[in-house]
């Protein structure tokens, strides 16, 4: 049997680089991807959680969070696309529309 | 050491190995092929830990659906490796330090407060019992997901139609 804190240790590492890779990346996609890297951290620790009580809400939580990252990606990518369309780049640098 | 940590191990290094790369990888199509390598090592982990409903989900909507519509853009949109640009001195002398710091709080609490946490006995049928809760306690928040699923629909229609 592998200990719960191995699990949640993994969950907060694995949170970590996607919290490194949202701030170090150049790419408005592969930023995307961190921030799912992040969700999928979140998400160990739920079904890690739900091992350790023994109750199925965790996997319930988890179902969710895919369901809500899904729309994101959907929502995301078409923003990302439009973004590309008007100005030619990818570079986050470069989309700074809100920027004063 | 038994066969079962050995598991575990091996996926949790395959899991960090993918993290890592995804950051390190210049072309995003290679972070996105170390994101897919990191899902599908998280839903061994999701079976390690007895939850086959997650793990199966997590391949086909993670790293089936999410990720194919991730390749595609990346192959629709022609990205190209990133552009390299200098690090600011603030992301160089704060930014690096403070991601490690998060990195290693994050971690070191989260060990430290879940130490004396062990598994609960193994439940029979714990698939069984999410059903029952997803489609009877959360069945309002579960239809509204189909909503949620459906606006994200039409947003990226509209989002991604060309102007006429």
């Amino acid at each position: 049997m592998v200990p719960i804190p191995y699990y949640l240790a993994l969950s907060a590492v694995l949170f970590g680089l996607g919290v490194a890779g949202f701030v170090f990346k150049r790419n408005v996609l592969t930023v995307f991807m961190a921030i799912e890297l992040m969700l999928n951290a979140v998400n160990l620790a739920f079904v890690a959680f739900s091992r350790a009580l023994g109750q199925p809400e965790g996997q319930v939580f988890v179902f969710f969070v895919i369901v809500v990252a899904a729309a994101e990606a959907a929502v995301g990518l078409g923003i990302v696309i439009v973004i590309a369309r008007n100005r030619q780049s990818l570079n986050v640098e470069r989309i700074n529309l809100l920027k004063l | 050491m038994t066969a079962e940590l050995l598991v575990f191990l091996a996926l949790a290094g395959l899991a960090l190995a993918g993290a890592v790369s995804l950051i390190l990888q210049r072309h995003p199509i290679h972070s996105a092929l170390s994101l897919i390598v990191v899902m599908a090592a998280l839903a061994g982990l999701y079976l390690l830990l007895e939850a086959e409903f997650v793990a199966a989900i997590q391949i086909i909507v993670y790293a089936g659906a999410i990720m194919v519509l991730f390749v595609f853009v990346i192959m629709l949109l022609n990205a190209g490796a990133e552009e390299h640009t200098d690090f600011s001195r603030m992301a160089r002398y704060a930014g690096v330090p403070l991601t490690g710091v998060l990195l290693l709080v994050l971690t070191f609490h989260v060990a430290r407060a879940s130490a004396a946490m062990t598994a609960a006995p193994p439940v029979e049928g714990m698939t069984r019992r999410v059903a029952l809760l997803l489609f009877r306690d959360f069945a309002f928040p579960f239809e509204l997901t189909s909503i949620l699923i459906l606006v994200a629909l039409l947003g990226a229609m509209v989002l991604a139609k060309r102007d006429s």
